[in-house]
């Protein structure tokens, strides 16, 4: 993701924020962007955008938030939200992305066994990430 | 003679009290070649739903088997498109994830139970469903022996799920690999296939008309 | 005879049946009357994080209804992912509240709270007691050494973890009580790849790769786990030249330790005492 930020007051004002803050339940804005997410994600080498940083397009409002990878290769395994030191449960924060984008009609990550899977892969996997 | 006022499709009939669904819209006027297959109850061809007024429930039934009502709001519901994967028995074992493996939307349920409020059988459809999720081919079996393949369930479901297809695998899962072979069928087929039948076969084929009907008429007919 | 209810989870009826019938086993021999709870249905395997998603939660909490209606204050648990989906769902509906709306969509029953779920390893813990197992130990796990994998659910979010979730004990000393050695795994609290083996393969095999190879540096014969997600991950999603350790279930060292019939730890611990070493 690039480094460089692109403020404006119209996405402040969007709504984005505020409706991810609602379906999460988590204060996007409380993240002060240590990084203690990032560096504890096992998943971070596959993201296009480190956890901290989903978190930053979220507190500016930009949805391109819901065009990442990011929130789909998160397993939502809570090792970032047992470390930040804010109380911010970034693993909701996802899920409510991908709320978001499979509402929109966003599916980017189809679900199609290639094989006899266990049920617990299939729940999960079904329920994250269909809608 | 008594008379209730219905909505078939949005449109108000006045019919006569006690009719079924299915012979009310006849009398409202409707021909049906769709929706409409044994009037016994056992085809499933007829589900239906229906709203009574005041009320906020959406109920489904069979439109042979259900009495109207006045002020009931209907809409039949001749066909549920539901998907059914090519599958040859001979090559499937009945094992834990054959269910799954062929319908693994089984694992979107959600356990909502609106499957079971929804069929007309009265049958614990989410269990079945629970049953085909962990593997347990004759639960679904003995869950689903009542289904008339309706697809009432099907409609109402939020995970999407097939399900008279699945349970239907299950069944045939079932009989051909579960149940216990039954000895008097195995001797009925080496007896058709010894030839056992062929004479008096030959002989009905070789009738007229007339001849065969007089036939049919004499047969015997189980008390 | 202590009663216990008992919900077993889909894949403890399939996959992992090892794992049910090893940890019965040893439930029986510990004195436990355990009652699997009646017309169950999946827990749901992941539990909803989204704020507006109450469907979710109707299917968990149905469970707890049926454990309240044997007559039972608590519910356990073998498999990690049933475990944290009933707890946390336990903890969702105290708000009475999020409870009177789940329980319209439960009626005619309803679902009053209260019920508590427990794990295997809590119970285990806090009332078989280390010492109390150990002395039921018949057949010694000769010092198989035992890499204990946690993953991610018994131990966070740390509301729900069955153990301290920065270092947790609790899975090693249950190995150590039976007579095996637990051996350091640094990697024991991450996560597998969970449910994305069915949409992102690699991934998977990434954090697989990882997972055996931290196991098999600490000197470890097996991993033991009580995830039935994990145990097929890490079997089936090995990457190539990644230590081939067999995975089992906590439920399979239990009942081979305890004296029940468990034939994949007799054979772990026999390839061992031969010399045979995995990977
Ligand atoms: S650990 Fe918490 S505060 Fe730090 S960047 Fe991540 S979310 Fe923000
Ligand atoms: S919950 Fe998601 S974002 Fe957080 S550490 Fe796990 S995979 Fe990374
Ligand atoms: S199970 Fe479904 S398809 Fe079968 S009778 Fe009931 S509602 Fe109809
Ligand atoms: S309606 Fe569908 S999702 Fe609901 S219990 Fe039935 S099968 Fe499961
Ligand atoms: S017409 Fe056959 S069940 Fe109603």
């Amino acid at each position: 993701m690039a480094s460089e930020l692109r403020l404006s007051r119209a996405k402040l004002a969007a709504p984005f924020a505020r409706r991810v803050e609602e379906l999460s339940g988590e204060n996007p804005y409380a993240c002060y962007q240590c990084g203690k997410c990032s560096a504890g994600c096992p998943f971070a080498d596959h993201m296009d955008a480190l956890p901290n940083q989903v978190l930053r397009l979220v507190q500016l409002g930009d949805e391109a938030a819901l065009s990442l990878s990011a929130p789909w290769v998160c397993a939502s395994c809570h090792a970032c939200g047992v470390r930040c030191p804010k109380g911010v449960d970034i693993a909701r924060t996802m899920e409510a992305l991908r709320v978001l984008a499979l509402r929109r009609g966003i599916t980017p990550t189809p679900v199609r066994p290639d094989r006899p899977y266990p049920q617990i892969a299939l729940i999960g996997a079904y329920r994250k990430l269909t809608p | 003679m008594d008379e209730v006022t219905v909505f078939i499709m949005g449109k108000g009939y006045r019919v006569p009290a006690g009719l079924t669904i299915m012979k009310a819209m006849e009398y409202a006027g409707y021909r049906l070649t769709r929706g409409c297959g044994c009037r016994g109850g056992y085809c499933g061809a007829c589900a239906t739903v229906y709203r009574l007024r005041g009320d906020y429930k959406l109920y489904a039934d069979l439109a042979c088997q259900t009495t109207v009502q006045d002020g009931m709001y209907i809409a039949q519901l001749p066909f549920t498109p539901a998907e059914r994967p090519a599958y040859r028995l001979e090559e499937l074992r009945a094992e834990g994830q054959t269910l799954l493996s062929l319908f693994p939307e089984l694992a979107r349920c959600v356990a909502c139970n609106t499957c079971t409020k929804a069929c007309p059988q009265k049958l614990e459809v989410m269990d079945a469903v629970q049953a085909s999720l962990r593997g347990d081919i004759p639960g679904v079996a003995e869950l689903t022996f009542d289904c008339v393949s309706c697809g009432l369930c099907t409609m109402r479901c939020p995970a999407e799920i097939s399900h008279h297809h699945v349970w239907q695998l299950a069944r045939r899962l079932n009989g051909a690999y579960l149940t216990p072979r039954a000895p008097h069928v195995a001797q009925r087929v080496a007896e058709v296939e010894g030839g056992k039948f062929r004479a008096e076969l030959d002989r009905l084929m070789a009738m007229g008309k007339e001849e065969l009907v007089a036939a049919y008429k004499a047969r015997d007919i189980e008390p | 005879m202590k009663t216990l209810a008992y919900f077993p989870g889909c894949a403890l009826k399939d996959q992992a049946r090892a794992d049910e019938n090893g940890t019965l086993a040893a439930l029986a021999r510990l004195g436990y009357e355990v009652r699997e709870i009646p017309r169950w249905n999946c827990c749901g395997t992941v539990y909803s994080l989204a704020q507006d998603d109450l469907m979710r939660h109707v299917g968990p909490v149905r469970n707890l209804l049926r454990v309240q209606g044997m007559g039972e204050g608590r519910v356990l648990t073998l498999c990690a992912m049933c475990y944290g989906t009933l707890s946390r769902s336990a903890r969702f509906v105290e708000d009475p509240e999020r409870l009177r709306r789940i329980n319209a969509f439960l009626a005619p029953d309803a679902y009053n709270g209260g019920v508590e779920v427990v794990h295997l390893l809590t119970l285990l813990r806090d009332e078989v007691g280390y010492e109390r197992l150990a002395a039921q130990v018949k057949r010694e796990l000769n010092g198989l050494k035992v890499a204990a994998y946690y993953g991610c659910v018994l131990l966070r979010p740390r509301e729900y973890a069955v153990d301290d979730p920065d270092g947790p004990t609790v899975m090693e000393r249950v190995v150590e009580a039976l007579g095996g050695g637990a051996v350091p795994f640094p990697e024991r609290m991450e996560c597998c790849g969970a449910y994305l083996t069915v949409t992102q393969k690699g991934v998977v095999e990434g954090r697989v790769g990882r997972l055996l190879r931290s196991a098999r540096a600490g000197g470890a014969d097996v991993v033991v786990t009580t995830c039935p997600l994990c145990q097929f991950n890490l079997e089936e999603r090995r990457p190539a030249g990644a230590p081939a350790l067999p995975v089992l279930y906590l439920g399979q060292l239990l009942a081979w330790a305890l004296g029940a019939d468990e034939p994949a730890v007799g054979a772990a611990i026999t390839g061992i005492s031969s010399g045979v070493r995995h990977g």
